[in-house]
């Protein structure tokens, strides 16, 4: 049994299973053979964003008893990641196995910017734009963000920019949201359209051949609004482009 | 454009102000009488209403799109003054500890405020609720025999409703913040705290003059119209009996306070009449002077991007000749102040900071939220008073926590928005969609087998069903958006027949 654990979203299992496999072949390259425990299934976020905590609860519980006997979680994905690190505890008030699990989860990029230390070389000639996710942003802290004012840093941009040939585009706003929101999106469907398409635009001004991101819902989002429009923009998981710029 | 939309720092808090239950509360009521209150017409549950409202604003996309440039101007704005000034996450830090600190014996500090007050000539009510703070207001205009009012900007007033309320006591209330003005003339709510008319273009706004105040048709000129209005207010500031303003900072240790505005309008609202009434929310009151040295620094910068608002109003007692009253005012934050989850909200000052950021706010305008207070701040503040009424908006929100990060004082805005969904769903106040789907997929997701099997059964299905029948009326996702292309096999398949090779 290795001591890293691959969390798949279930989104990712189902829709995007390439995204799963890049994450392997990525952490393989840089020497990690992770586990797929079989019996996970989602974090439970879709029920929590709802307001039904008591649906998520179990699936909350589900993931500490599949996950807690190892060293590392890596998922990838920075909403899932921040669900079980920071609301778990508003789930599952007074289970123990949290406190310990919030230390051994990672998000993908995090995992290999901070305890991997890893420096992706390779080629990835193409004019890309980094979509922030907001968990992964202002939940788990991988970038210092748009808002506040501290010394500036950006994990993913950091994973990315020592790829060769490849072109980090400047957005006119560096970390709006997309509007997906889990439920949001469907329940608040003209607003979310209006921030998607707001989105995209801004990566098609700054001339992105490739909208990149940690999560892949947002990219669902984007990708969804993109291909109804037979726009030639494409979205990438972070995990698919250092994996084919690796390769 | 923007001259229309001048920034108005005005004392302003709470939520929607509708009479409540009785609730302990720290606020001594000496001047009113702790009475069964009464209740209003319950506005009924409301699941359905930020998303109607929102879907209504979205219709128009070119105005969609000003609206959200124009408020977002105002972040831009706010991201250039912070950036130099080295201070800054200091600065929010320090003023969240005041704030949490000022809560933890909030009492203490509210009488301290009083004594010291009292001490300086000006008088002291306290209302529990809106009702009471709208009959104490009376009283004192009634005690003086006046009928017309100015008014300078106060979100409180909003709150408590205290325009329609003296209008039916046959007394004329006119707003002179140039923003609450134009609203007033509309008819309207405030769309915005600091900018109440930050959803009308000059256009309207010169069609507004032309049918009240006689403007010229067609005049659209920011200046010209700005002129109009200041014609118009001087008569109003020459007749008022009595002036009312609102209350940014309560000063605990001198019995003072301070009233923010860009227009002076407290100021003249204060210096002409002779009467002047003061409305404040408990969590107005700071401990020391020096404390502005935190708070005013951050005020108008989160707000506007101004390094201070134009005019910084510092009221201690009454002036020779006139009469102060100051009227302090719960209505439902003793309540917040008791749940330790959603205290940190009675830390806002107002500064609108987070609406600016909020990328739903700026897309689906204030009106949509219902309340006086929109934006995240309004939407963790108005459940507290009627969560039913108010069930929408802890929803309408993508939880992106950008407002968290821009505010100056750190209320962690949206993950109250997330505990207010927890309670809501508790509550049954989820609309029956979304409680159905999360107990399916809840159930679905606990068991593995039955997740990879209906997994499948979907992977299968979605290619072969027709499209018509995919994207069917009720497929929200569908209305602009493609589904995600289904594959074969799922991440699992792949990834065990590639372990097994």
């Amino acid at each position: 049994m290795s001591d890293v654990a691959l969390f798949v979203p279930c989104y990712i299992d189902q829709f995007y299973p390439q995204v799963g496999l890049a994450t392997v072949d990525l952490l393989e390259r840089f020497g990690i053979r992770a586990d797929f425990p079989e019996a996970q299934t989602c974090c439970g976020q879709p029920m929590a964003n709802s307001g039904c905590f008591a649906d998520a609860a179990p699936l909350a519980k589900k993931f500490l008893d599949v996950f807690s006997r190892y060293r590392y979680v890596v998922c990838p994905s920075g909403s899932c990641t921040s669900m079980v690190r920071e609301h778990y505890v508003n789930l599952l008030p007074g289970e123990p196995k949290i406190a310990a699990m919030r230390g051994k989860v990672y998000e993908l990029c995090e995992f290999l910017h901070d305890v991997v230390q890893a420096k992706p070389r390779g080629r990835f000639p193409h004019r890309v734009g980094l979509h922030q996710s907001c968990h992964g942003l202002r939940e788990l802290r991988l970038a210092s963000g748009s808002e506040r004012r501290i010394a500036a840093f950006d994990k993913v941009r950091d994973l990315l920019a020592g790829l060769e040939g490849i072109q980090l585009v400047e957005l006119a706003r560096q970390d709006e949201c997309c509007g997906f929101g889990g439920t949001f999106a469907v329940s608040e469907e003209p607003i979310s359209c209006a921030m998607g398409k707001d989105r995209i635009a801004d990566h098609e001004r700054a001339g992105a051949e490739v909208i990149a991101g940690a999560d892949m819902s947002c990219l669902m989002h984007l990708q969804g609004l993109l291909r109804r429009q037979h726009k030639p923009l494409r979205v990438m998981h972070v995990a698919e482009v250092l994996a084919e710029a690796t390769a | 454009m923007r001259a229309t939309h001048e920034v108005h720092i005005g004392s302003a808090e709470g939520t929607k102000g509708v009479a409540q239950q009785p609730i302990p509360s720290p606020v001594p009521t000496n001047g009113a009488s702790p009475h069964q209150l009464q209740h209003s017409s319950h506005p009924g549950v409301q699941l359905h209403e930020h998303p109607t409202k929102a879907a209504a604003f979205v219709a128009n996309d070119a105005r969609l799109h000003w609206h959200d440039q124009a408020v977002w101007f105002l972040r831009g704005k706010r991201d250039r003054v912070s950036s130099a000034f080295p201070e800054w996450e200091q600065l929010r830090t320090l003023g969240s500890h005041i704030k949490a600190h000022t809560l933890s014996r909030l009492a203490e500090y509210l009488e301290q405020f009083e004594r010291n007050a009292l001490a300086l000539g000006a008088r002291v009510h306290w209302a529990l609720n809106a009702e009471e703070h709208n009959r104490i207001v009376h009283s004192i205009l009634a005690d003086h025999g006046v009928t017309r009012v100015v008014k300078s900007k106060s979100m409180l007033t909003e709150e408590c409703h205290l325009n329609p309320y003296l209008e039916s006591q046959g007394i004329e209330v006119v707003d002179t913040d140039l923003g609450e003005r134009i609203v007033q003339l509309r008819r309207e709510p405030p769309s915005h705290i600091v900018m109440p008319a930050i959803h009308l273009k000059k256009e309207d706004i010169g069609e507004l003059f032309h049918e009240k105040l006689g403007a010229p048709p067609g005049l659209s000129d920011p200046k010209a119209l700005t002129e109009l209005a200041r014609q118009h207010l001087r008569e109003k500031f020459l007749a008022a009996e009595a002036g009312i303003t609102g209350v940014n900072f309560a000063i605990a240790e001198t019995g003072g306070f301070v009233v923010c505005t860009n227009e002076g309008n407290a100021d003249l609202s204060t210096a002409l009449p002779p009467l002047h009434i003061a409305c404040m929310g408990i969590e107005k009151v700071v401990p020391r002077a020096k404390d502005l040295g935190v708070f005013l620094r951050v005020l108008a910068r989160s707000a506007t991007g101004q390094p201070i608002t134009s005019y910084t109003s510092h009221f201690h007692g009454p002036r020779p000749g006139g009469e102060l009253h100051i009227v302090i005012v719960d209505n439902g934050r003793s309540r917040i102040l008791q749940r330790e989850e959603y205290r940190r909200s009675l830390h806002c000052i107002r500064c609108g900071a987070c609406m600016n950021t909020c990328p739903v706010y700026r897309r689906s305008g204030g009106h949509s939220y219902g309340v006086t207070v929109p934006g995240p701040i309004g939407s963790v503040l108005a459940p507290h008073l009627d969560p039913a009424a108010h069930a929408s908006l802890p929803f309408a929100s993508t939880l992106c926590g950008s407002c968290s990060d821009v505010c100056p004082v750190k209320v962690d805005l949206h993950h109250q928005l997330l505990m207010w969904r927890g309670e809501l769903g508790r509550e049954r106040l989820v609309p029956i969609e979304k409680r159905l789907g999360s107990a399916i997929g809840g159930w679905i997701l606990a068991r593995t087998w039955a997740y990879r099997f209906f997994g499948k059964v979907m992977r299968w299905l979605l290619p072969r069903l027709p499209r018509a029948l995919v994207y069917n009326r009720w497929n929200a996702w569908g209305r602009q958006r493609e589904l995600p292309e289904a594959p074969a096999q799922s991440f699992r398949e792949m990834y065990r027949r590639r372990r097994g090779n």
